[in-house]
Order: C-alpha cells, then sequence, then structure tokens
C-alpha cells in the first residue's frame, strides 16, 4: 500500500485509538490537512494554536485519554509552548505534531522555521524529530506509548514538510514498541508495603496527602478504601481534588497556601504523613522544614525522581498509585482507633470552617456564585478554572465529588487555560456540563476560542467573577506591597455579554444576588452555544486562608 | 562537596547531549567536566560526566538522568575499582635557558613535547587527575601559555 508520511500519521493515530485532535492549519502542516480531509479522525479547529494545546489538555485530563494536537512550523509551534509547559507541570499525557519546513531548508532560517524540539527540551517528557518517512509509524506509536504510560507526559513530533509528503510502500504492522531506555513501571517493593502498613497501623494522627497521581492512576476507588478502612483524615492538593470527595466526612478538603485552617493544622500535627502522587510543591508544603514536622512519611509515587526531591521519606515506595494502594489496603486491618484524632480535627473544622464575609456595598460575593454552581449542578459538573482567585476560590467552594471534574493548571497557573480546556473537556463528554470559572483578566487570555465554542455548537458556560482586577496579584499587593496596586486595575475591559453575543453566543450579566440562580438555570438550559455569565463581584475580595509564600503552614491569615 | 563520576550509556543519536546537559543546566547542577565517545556498539555513546555534590544532589542526578528516554544506563564509577584518564595539552613559555628543566620535568612524569617553538613547548600527558595536577603545577613557574584538558573518561576495571 502506497501511502505518505502524513497519511501514516493518520493511520497510526487510529490505530492507537485517537478519534479527536485539536489543531491550526499552516504552510508546513498542508500535507497533514489534506490527509485529514478525507479521514475518519474528528479535528477541532481553534482560534489559536494555544488553545488547540490547552483544548487537547482538557481533553485528555476529562477522559483519561492522550490529548493530541497539531501546529505548523514555526509561530504555530512556539503558540503552544504554553500548552506543552502546562501539560509537562500537571503530567498530562499530550501529544503534540508540530509541522517543520523541509529537510533541505532545516537549520537554514527558513519562512516559518522554528527549533521547537530545541525550544520545546526542557517542558517534554520526550520530543522527535522525524527524519525519514518509513520512521513515521515507529515514531508515532512511541509518543503515545511515552506521554500516557509511567508519570505521564507531553511529547512533541516534529514532521518536516517533504517527510510528510514522501509516498512510501506502508504495511500496517503493529509492532510492540520497545524502547531500550524507557521501561514501564511494574510492580512495587513488597518490603516497603509492609512497613508501610505497620506505621499505618501504629499511626495515632495519621493524615492522607493525595495528588494528581491518585487521579492519572484511576485510584480514587482505592484512595476512598484506604481511608475508609481506619478512619484516615485526606487532604488533597489542587491537582488531587475530587480524588477524594470533598463532602466526605473524612475529608479536610485542599492543603496548602489556600486550603483549610483544619487541613494545614492536621498536616503540623500528624506523626503520620502519608503523601500519595503528590511532588511536595512550595504552594502545598510552605516553609518545608516547618512541613509537617512530627511526623513519619510514606512517599508513594510512580516517579523515583520525586521520591526524596523535596522532604526527607521513611519509607518511600515507587510503583502505580492503584497496584500500591492495592496492595496496601489488602494488608491493612480494619480498625476505629483513632477518635481522639477525629475529635481534635471536628473541633478544628467547626472553629474555623471556611467562610468569607459580605460586601459593604452590597455587591456579589465572588465565593457565593460559586457555591451557587456547586448548587446548581449538585457537584456533578466538570468544572475548569482560569488562574487567580477564581481557582482558589472554585477549589475552595465547589465541593468536587469525582475525580477528572476539576480540570484547572495547578503547576504552571496558566492564565488562559481554563476555557479552552472546557472545550476539549465537552469534546470528550458533550452530555455533561462542563463550566470555566474565570477571572476577567484570565479569560481574555483566549477569549477568541468563543468562536471554536460557537462553531461546533458547544454550550460550555464561562463564569467571570468579575472585579476588574488581576485579583490574586492584587491581593498580594495589597497585603506584600503596602497596597500599591501596580497595573492591576483593569477597569478597561469590553463588554462581555456584547462580545458573547458578536461571537455568536449568549452573554447575561448579573449584578444582584438574586439574579445568580436565574443566570445559571438559563445559561445551563443552553443547548447549542457558549454562555458567558458575567457576574459583577466585590471588586476587593481576597483569597482566605492564606499562607504567606515562604511561610509556615501554622502561620495562616484570614479565616480565624 | 565529594565528586562523582557518572558514566551514563545513551542512545548514539543527534540531540541527545543537549538532552543531557540541559538536564544539569536546568536544575542547577554544575558538570565539572565531560567527555563523550563512542562505544564498542555503533548505537550506542558513552558520556562520562564529572560532578560536583552531596549524595542528594547525586541522587536527584541520577533519577533525572533516568527519566530522559534516550539513557540507558548511569554507572556512578566513582566508588568502583576502577581506571580513569584525561589528556591534557599544555603550551609552556620555554626560552633555551629553561628547556632542559622542562625535559626533565616532561620525563618524570611520563609526558610528551609534541611540538616545539621558537620560544615555547606544547607538552602532552595522559593520567588521572591527581598526575596531572601535579605536571601542571610543575610546570607552572614556566609560564602556561595555553591549557585544554579533554575531560576524564573512566571504566571499571575486570571483566565487569
Amino acid at each position: 500500500m502506497q501511502l505518505s508520511g502524513a497519511q501514516i500519521l493518520l493511520h497510526c493515530l487510529q490505530e492507537e485509538g485517537v478519534d479527536t485532535v485539536f489543531g491550526y492549519p499552516g504552510g508546513t502542516v498542508l500535507p497533514i490537512y489534506d490527509a485529514l480531509y478525507d479521514s475518519p479522525i474528528r479535528h477541532i479547529l481553534t482560534r489559536h494554536e494555544q488553545g488547540a494545546a490547552h483544548a487537547a489538555d482538557g481533553y485528555a485530563r476529562a477522559s483519561g485519554k492522550v490529548g493530541v494536537c497539531i501546529a505548523t512550523s514555526g509561530p504555530g509551534a512556539t503558540n503552544l509552548v504554553t500548552g506543552i509547559a502546562t501539560a509537562n507541570m500537571d503530567s498530562i499525557p499530550l501529544v503534540c505534531f508540530t509541522g517543520q519546513v523541509g529537510s533541505p531548508l532545516i537549520g537554514r532560517d527558513a519562512f516559518q522555521e522554528a527549533d521547537i524540539t530545541g525550544i520545546s527540551l526542557p517542558i517534554t517528557k520526550h520530543n522527535y524529530v522525524v527524519e525519514r518517512t518509513e520512521d513515521v509509524a515507529q515514531i508515532v506509536r512511541e509518543a503515545i506509548y511515552i506521554a500516557r504510560t509511567n508519570r505521564p507526559g507531553p511529547v512533541v513530533v516534529d514532521l518536516p514538510k517533504d517527510i510528510m509528503e514522501r509516498r512510501i510502500d506502508f504495511t500496517p504492522i503493529r509492532d510492540e514498541v520497545n524502547i531500550r531506555g524507557y521501561r514501564v513501571m511494574k510492580g512495587f517493593n513488597t518490603g516497603q508495603v509492609v512497613s508501610a502498613v505497620e506505621l499505618m497501623q501504629n499511626a495515632r494522627r495519621p493524615v492522607i496527602y493525595a495528588g494528581g497521581g491518585v487521579i492519572s492512576s484511576n485510584a480514587a476507588q482505592q484512595l476512598m478504601e484506604l481511608a475508609e478502612k481506619r478512619g484516615f483524615p485526606v487532604t488533597t492538593t489542587l491537582m488531587g481534588m475530587g480524588s477524594f470527595p470533598s463532602n466526605h466526612h473524612l475529608s479536610l478538603g485542599m492543603l496548602g497556601m489556600h486550603g483549610t485552617r483544619y487541613a494545614n493544622y492536621a498536616i503540623a500535627e500528624c506523626d503520620l504523613l502519608i503523601a500519595i502522587g503528590v511532588r511536595f510543591d512550595d504552594r502545598v508544603t510552605g516553609k518545608l522544614d516547618t512541613f509537617a514536622p512530627h511526623a513519619q512519611v510514606i512517599h508513594i509515587d510512580i516517579d523515583a525522581a520525586e521520591i526524596g526531591k523535596n522532604v526527607d521519606v521513611d519509607v518511600p515506595i515507587v510503583g502505580d498509585v492503584r497496584e500500591v494502594l492495592e496492595a496496601v489496603n489488602q494488608r491493612l486491618e480494619k480498625a476505629d482507633e483513632l477518635s481522639e484524632w477525629h475529635q481534635t480535627i471536628d473541633r478544628w473544622k467547626q472553629e474555623y470552617p471556611l467562610r468569607y464575609g459580605s460586601s459593604c456595598e452590597g455587591r456579589i460575593m465572588p465565593q457565593h456564585v460559586v457555591e451557587k454552581i456547586y448548587d446548581l449542578t449538585r457537584g456533578e459538573a466538570i468544572i475548569t478554572t482560569e488562574v487567580g482567585q477564581n481557582q482558589m476560590w472554585t477549589a475552595q467552594y465547589y465541593q468536587f465529588k469525582h475525580p477528572r471534574s476539576l480540570l484547572t493548571s495547578g503547576g504552571l497557573g496558566t492564565m488562559g487555560y481554563g476555557f479552552p480546556a472546557a472545550i476539549g473537556a465537552k469534546i470528550a463528554f458533550p452530555d455533561r456540563t462542563v463550566i470555566d470559572i474565570a477571572g476577567d483578566g484570565s479569560i481574555q487570555m483566549n477569549i477568541q476560542e468563543m468562536a471554536t465554542a460557537v462553531q461546533y455548537r458547544l454550550p460550555v458556560i464561562i463564569c467571570i467573577l468579575n472585579n476588574q482586577f488581576l485579583g490574586m496579584v492584587r491581593q498580594w499587593q495589597g497585603l506584600f506591597y503596602g497596597g500599591r496596586y501596580s497595573y492591576t486595575d483593569i477597569q478597561s475591559q469590553p463588554d462581555f455579554v456584547k462580545l458573547a453575543e458578536a461571537y455568536g453566543g449568549v452573554g447575561l450579566r448579573v449584578k444582584e444576588v438574586e439574579e445568580i440562580e436565574p443566570a445559571l438555570r438559563q445559561a445551563l438550559a443552553v443547548t447549542d452555544r457558549p454562555v458567558i455569565i458575567d457576574f459583577w463581584v466585590e471588586r476587593e475580595a481576597d483569597v482566605y486562608p492564606m499562607v504567606p509564600p515562604g511561610a509556615s503552614l501554622l502561620n495562616m491569615l484570614g479565616g480565624d | 562537596m565529594k565528586k562523582h563520576t557518572l558514566a551514563v550509556i545513551v542512545e548514539n543519536r543527534p540531540g541527545v547531549l543537549t538532552r543531557v546537559t540541559t538536564l544539569f543546566r536546568r536544575r542547577g547542577y554544575n558538570i565539572e567536566s565531560l567527555a563523550v565517545g563512542a562505544t564498542e556498539n555503533p548505537s550506542i555513546s558513552r558520556i562520562t560526566i564529572v560532578v560536583c555534590g552531596d549524595g542528594r544532589i547525586l541522587e536527584q542526578v541520577t533519577k533525572q538522568l533516568y527519566k530522559l528516554v534516550d539513557v540507558i544506563k548511569i554507572v556512578d564509577i566513582t566508588e568502583e575499582h576502577s581506571v580513569d584518564r584525561e589528556l591534557v595539552l599544555v603550551k609552556v613559555k620555554a626560552d633555551a635557558t629553561v628547556r632542559p628543566d622542562i625535559v626533565q620535568i616532561v620525563d618524570i612524569f611520563r609526558a610528551r613535547i609534541v611540538d616545539i617553538g621558537k620560544s615555547s613547548l606544547i607538552v602532552e600527558v595522559t593520567g588521572d587527575s591527581g598526575k596531572i595536577d601535579a605536571l601542571v603545577d610543575s610546570l607552572q613557574p614556566f609560564g602556561i601559555l595555553e591549557l585544554v584538558r579533554t575531560g576524564k573518561i573512566a571504566m571499571v576495571r575486570g571483566s565487569k
């Protein structure tokens, strides 16, 4: 069978189960787009390559499948960079195919040439330049395999135009992927599991600290079993939200900089920290040497390099979280011996619940909007966020019940992530409610994707918590820079209602508390186009509690 | 801070060295010396890296290196019973009056003079770091005009 490189590419993607790609055409990917023209693979045309990368990422996070995107060479490829880095920091399986100038032109500063493999080197799990059409099939398979196995991550495949055009005899044989420098993690150290179980059975004040690794290894059920078996309280990172239901009696909510007081107190007091699929990020730990100071630490992670990276660990277990937890649960005896610890925690929960004040000007409080969104969706929606205050209020006030229901840029903190990610999630799950909780700053970073949502008739809802500030930066300026609001006041902004309408979507504005629910109901009833709800909220609401950067977790501001 | 010698066995492909050095740069580890070359297997290259740091840094370097898809194997040969060598060329200021002294030093170190200019000599020496440092110290008083070192290469003794 004579096939072009581009046709082989699409053939192999189909073989790997890829049915949807996100992308944006251009000169060097013309051969790929020509092949897509009559391929069964569905291509979603975004309005910016960054949108394509985030949409593929959102698709991956929501579905657990590999997200795929395509961009042309040069600026197309460099526009993917933020999306690639976002996926890399959050360990999301993403494969990006970039066009490249024809092989004879590489290195000659040709039109739209950029060294995307060089540029993406530190922000990818691996990357490739394809040098021969004969290698296309193998590299596509490897790229997908590397992206989704072990600790997932983004892979870039750079495809010179002539390689994609050239036709070769192609026999579709699916070889096993075999890379001598890359082995999929199998098993774990059973001795370490035995040690971990022993610590767990003897702990008086244990806490589970669960992160994104629980979600990527699909281990929420195993985590639940572990927690319930002995009554271990569970706090999650931002990336781990949904791995354990926020409304469960053992849940402590989120920990860290904007975590609950009771989660941070529990960390400070615990005698055993069970860290699962986490990386001891600075936003979680605060000042490292005061983090869980009385605790022995069990750390379960698939990435050996995460063990001991930031903190010393007593019992490290390198392995797939789900497999390890299954083994732990098998050995762990059921018991109910922690009532003293639970009482202490319940006291903290009663004394220091998450709470917020009211607006002196009678404006809507942004936290209240998030609570309303939770109420009306019964916690069953897929929620994406932008970055900043909107993200933290969402984590605090939306009670996540299921894994893969919060899609947020946790590691890189990418403003402009939420909306395209919501598009990706909606493509993966057309029947689920998908809501982007946004700020008025962030939403303007990828607002052009309104056109995408309109084109594909995607009823994604964008809730803008509009305070006409770059709110989180303003909050820090207020707290740490003497209230000097340097360039964070963005009162000059578009009319978001008209903007929505201009794109062909629905625009709603909410200024009064009693309008929140009707507006949300109206938005939830829309079935064929995106909706922007512009909530005019209290301008200077802050996110509390807050651990100042570099401080100990006990050193919280607000919420007391 | 202890020096460690790592033998990093990698795929012989373009860009692999960049991956390794980028990793060191990004994580803030310093490379003391670096030597790269072919091995008995044409599809495999060997990078010998000398890195300075405590156990924790070395552990992180090793684990992070292992995550590179093109890295096949890493051996810490610091503690191993191994042979290590470096090649150094030194251009020394040498007029007629001091040449005999230099020749004597070169003989003692079993080094070689490989070029003679009007007022300088080029000395070639191979050996472990100790020997090379000693030779360089001895030549210092004459005036070193130029010095170039290959970086260390190393191999474990015996059949291992």
